[in-house]
């Protein structure tokens, strides 16, 4: 499993799986998650900075999306299933405020 | 130099801002947009969330649609609403039939006591939800860390 990205990312899933199979896939990126309504001492809010887009993608075909608001919790977990179809790599990219963008890739191989 | 009469309205204006918060009528609203009006009934959808939460700053959500997931019946959307945090959005996810199942874990932040509803789309066009009442004790991003 290889990691590039700007931010601390962690996918979990299995390695290998039968044709077929449902894997589930457990993703989380280091983020503080600024919700834009915490007041800061000197007074006035602190500005929003937030992950807003997860996107997981399976040989280059989106499979899984998800946009997200300030409810979510710091440093964002996302876990969801995808079919294992065939072995490959699954690719996956977070972007938000600031220009803030992550990514990370996994292989599986489907036996 | 500040006037009396534009320091109030500035300080109005911070009330109104720290005042603002979702509530159960823009939670519906925020429904609407998502659902165009169309019915959203119960049932097929399964929220996971404790009844009983100490800390609201992340609080384990989980959602599980009944559907088998093909081409022909799948479905499209999970989107999950809240009626208490300053927005009544909390997390819209779109998948298809190769997700395999239609589920969902993430952790969420909830600001009070409140009611938190899950919606599923399905590929036929209808929507189904889920509601679950919780009781926050210590609510999330009231005060600076």
């Amino acid at each position: 499993m290889s990691t590039v990205s700007t931010a601390r990312t962690i996918v979990r899933m299995p390695a290998t799986a039968k044709r077929g199979e449902v894997i589930e896939i457990r993703t989380l990126v280091g983020h503080v998650m600024e919700t834009g309504f915490r007041r800061a001492a000197a007074g006035g809010l602190v500005p929003r900075d937030i992950v807003r887009n997860f996107v997981c993608s399976y040989n280059g075909a989106e499979v899984f999306r998800a946009e997200l608001h300030p409810a979510i919790a710091a440093n964002p977990l996302v876990s969801f299933t995808v079919v294992a179809a065939e072995s490959g790599s699954l690719e996956f990219r977070w972007s938000g405020d600031n220009g803030f963008a992550a990514s990370a890739s996994a292989s599986l191989v489907v036996t | 130099m500040t006037t009396r009469r534009q320091f109030l309205v500035a300080a109005a204006g911070i009330g109104l801002a720290s005042g603002a918060r979702a509530t159960p009528e823009s939670m519906r609203e925020a429904m609407r947009q998502v659902t165009g009006g169309a019915p959203v009934r119960q049932g097929r959808v399964k929220l996971d969330l404790p009844v009983l939460i100490d800390n609201g700053n992340a609080v384990a959500l989980g959602v599980t649609v009944e559907s088998p997931m093909t081409p022909a019946d799948h479905v499209k959307a999970i989107h999950v609403f809240n009626e208490r945090n300053p927005l009544p959005g909390v997390i819209s996810v779109f998948l298809g039939p190769r997700a395999g199942r239609a589920q969902l874990h993430t952790r969420v932040r909830l600001a009070d006591s409140q009611t938190v509803t899950a919606i599923a789309q399905l590929s036929d066009g209808s929507f189904w939800s889920d509601s679950v009442q919780v009781t926050v004790t210590l609510a999330a991003c009231a005060e600076e860390s």
